[in-house]
């Protein structure tokens, strides 16, 4: 066996691993906070990378506004979709909100194709991430190794902030028992709309990351979130923890997989949920 | 007695031919990936072109009630052959059109042949279709693998790239294009060194560029289409192996694929194509005509083309016949006993295994500062006439021709 390829494909599983990591960490707090499976995570990433194409091409801002911008303005979509459909399904089956949800993606995904069809739209890597690093065992492009360390900072921030924060304690406060926090005089329908935004603001520049990567499709999303929710069952469903890791544990066991068995690389993860599912249903990190 | 029995067969010949005139009813399906990977190759377009070929033929003035319907197969074979098996039996339609997807094609092949409709595939690429698996009621027109094989293939090992490394989709037309042009490889004097087959519809290449580039391949073949072609393109750029000196070579290439990649990106990559929007005042005349009526306007690809080409063709024939007598197998040997001519691919003729056969264009991607017009992407390397373009009748497997 070569340990040099080995090398090369579990970095470039680990470069993956950030993008689930990322994503499903959005789920999870969605899920942890509202006990919403959004089913539209997918195509709202979509729309954070076809934002920051229209920042690039009509409107003129680079790809570090993009950054900033793009988690904002689809992540008040988001709350706009919170606070004029979510919020009516509040209390009802989980399965009212992965419907809507659900069709949502569909919706949102069909609108797209509709105007900018299935090919998709090219978007550059930003002149200072172009090149890369020879490590010897393989050639880095600087935009991965920035696509890695970013979303490992981002992830790591948000455990931080909903973990140990007073912020986080009162979310979590509100998933238990919403109206003993709301005696203490604490908004909580707004924090519920924001924890939404912040979820989706996740998937957006998650968007934003995978665009100079990948082509900006419409169905780029679609394509995506039946790994990530697999990723998050496997991690344990509202972990937030959990999904972080899961996340770049799965990355790298695709990587693995692609090195030694390729042709099962895209179903390598469901085996794994299929799995855990048997041999502990809360998933690896969950709370029974 | 022989004058009674021949006025007696006069008359009920008369009489069939003029209950059958009456029945000038046809109905069109288009299948086609309408939602997924391949929707801009084929999906929406190949109706719309379905649509002008019905309403180009002119036949409606002539009494005749052309109906198309349509449908996605999803790029699932098993979809593929649930939907032309209720089109046969449940909603009477005369012929399939379009079908992208080899595995999708070939599975839909099997229903054709069993229900005796027409099948006029423009979009897929295993040459299966006219070799091992043709049938009476089969024609193959844009494009197949053997003319992309030997079209870009040989090319490639000609200017020296003789080594290769294969990046294949895994499924039907990824396996049979990547047969086809090892085949052409090693008959001009190049060695395959590897291959990695990916999941169709694949958005992460790099571990795949990975294995292609530690291979030391002087080409890195691409064996996959639509989306997956461009996003290995696009990654392989990202990892440095188009500036490390190994070469890329897209089997297969649409012109969406090009519009979605930019010419930066493309620039520089050879293919084969029967069909460019930009060739000459015919084509540039429906392509005008054509991209109005899209929603995203875009001009044709060659399989939208193929689609109008075969649609015409079909309608033709069966003017010709003056009636639709509803037998797939009747109407295909009619299709291939008329020589075809249209404005898009110019004159051909139907091969007696189904091959739609003209002619064959190696074209090359033009740099950013050569592109004069929105979609002026393509510049002529060659042309490779229509009789080396496609597999020669005597190497075809096809039983069809044995008999």
């Amino acid at each position: 066996m070569n340990t040099q390829a080995l090398f090369a494909q579990l970095l470039v599983g680990l470069i993956n691993g950030s993008f689930y990591a990322l994503l499903s960490l959005g789920l999870a707090v969605i899920f942890g906070m509202l006990n919403i499976i959004n089913f539209a995570h997918g195509a709202l990433y979509m729309m954070g990378a076809f934002c920051a194409w229209f920042l690039l091409n009509v409107v003129g801002l680079n790809y570090w506004f993009a950054l900033v911008f793009v988690p904002l303005i689809v992540g008040c979509v988001g709350m706009v979709i919170e606070r004029t459909m979510l919020k009516r399904l509040q209390g009802l089956d989980h399965l009212y909100g992965l419907l809507l949800t659900f069709g949502l993606a569909l919706v949102i995904q069909g609108v797209f194709q509709n105007y900018f069809g299935s090919s998709g739209l090219p978007y550059a890597i930003p002149s200072q991430l172009t090149g890369g690093q020879n490590l010897g065992f393989m050639f880095l492009p600087n935009y991965r190794a920035w696509v890695v360390v970013f979303s490992l900072i981002i992830c790591l921030a948000t455990w931080y902030g909903i973990e140990k924060t007073k912020l986080g304690s009162y979310l979590r406060a509100a998933t238990e028992n919403p109206q003993l926090v709301r005696a203490f005089g604490i908004n909580v329908p707004r924090m519920i709309t924001l924890t939404y935004g912040f979820g989706v603001a996740l998937a957006a520049l998650a968007g934003v990351l995978s665009a100079p990567i990948n082509q900006v499709r419409p169905l780029m999303g679609a394509d995506l979130i039946i790994v990530v929710f697999a990723v998050v069952v496997i991690g344990g469903m509202g972990s937030i923890m959990g999904s972080i890791v899961t996340g770049f544990l799965l990355g790298l066991l695709e990587g693995l997989t692609k090195y030694f068995y390729p042709e099962a690389s895209n179903t390598v993860v469901f085996v794994v949920m299929a799995i855990v599912l048997l041999v502990k249903p809360n998933g690896l990190f969950g709370r029974t | 007695m022989t004058r009674l029995s021949a006025v007696s067969a006069l008359a009920l010949a008369l009489a069939a031919s003029s209950a059958m005139a009456q029945d000038k009813n046809i109905k069109i399906g288009v299948l086609d990936d309408m939602s997924g990977i391949y929707a801009d190759v084929g999906g929406a377009g190949s109706i719309l072109a379905a649509q002008m070929a019905i309403e180009d033929s002119g036949l409606a003035k002539k009494g005749w009630t052309i109906d198309v319907i349509s449908a996605d197969h999803q790029n699932k074979p098993d979809i593929g052959v649930n939907i032309s098996r209720q089109w046969a039996d449940k909603d009477r339609v005369d012929g399939i059109f379009g079908v992208l997807n080899s595995g999708v094609a070939l599975a839909v092949n099997g229903v054709a042949k069993e229900k005796n409709l027409v099948y006029m595939n423009s979009g897929a690429a295993a040459a299966d279709l006219t070799n091992a698996q043709c049938t009476p009621n089969t024609v193959h027109w844009t494009y197949d693998t053997y003319l992309l094989a030997n079209g870009t293939g040989k090319a490639v090992v000609k200017s020296g790239g003789d080594s290769w490394f294969f990046m294949t989709a895994d499924y039907a037309f990824g396996h049979a294009l990547e047969r086809d042009t090892t085949a052409v490889i090693t008959a001009n004097g190049g060695k395959v060194v590897g291959s990695v087959r990916h999941p169709l519809n694949n958005s992460d290449f790099s571990s795949f560029l990975l294995q292609a580039q530690s291979s030391k391949a002087k080409i890195i073949g691409l064996a996959n289409a639509g989306g997956d072609t461009t996003n290995t393109v696009k990654q392989a750029a990202e990892f440095g192996i188009t500036s490390g000196g190994q070469k890329l070579a897209a089997l297969l290439l649409f012109i969406s694929d090009v519009h979605a990649l930019g010419l930066k990106m493309s620039q520089g990559l050879i293919f084969t194509t029967t069909f460019y929007w930009d060739m000459n005042d015919g084509t540039r005349a429906f392509t005008k005509r054509f991209s109005e009526r899209m929603k995203n306007k875009q001009v044709p690809t060659m399989v939208q083309a193929g689609v109008y080409a075969s649609v015409l063709h079909y309608l033709k024939s069966l003017e010709a016949m003056g009636t639709n007598p509803h037998d797939g197998a009747k109407v295909v040997a009619q299709m291939k006993s008329m020589p075809t001519d249209d404005p898009l691919f110019g004159k051909g003729v139907i091969q007696p295994n189904g091959r739609k056969v003209h002619p064959a264009y190696l074209m090359g991607i033009k740099s950013v500062e050569e592109s004069k017009a929105p979609w002026d992407y393509y510049k002529l390397i060659a042309t490779i006439p229509a009789e080396e373009a496609f597999t020669p009748l005597d190497k075809s497997t096809c039983a069809l021709l044995k008999q």
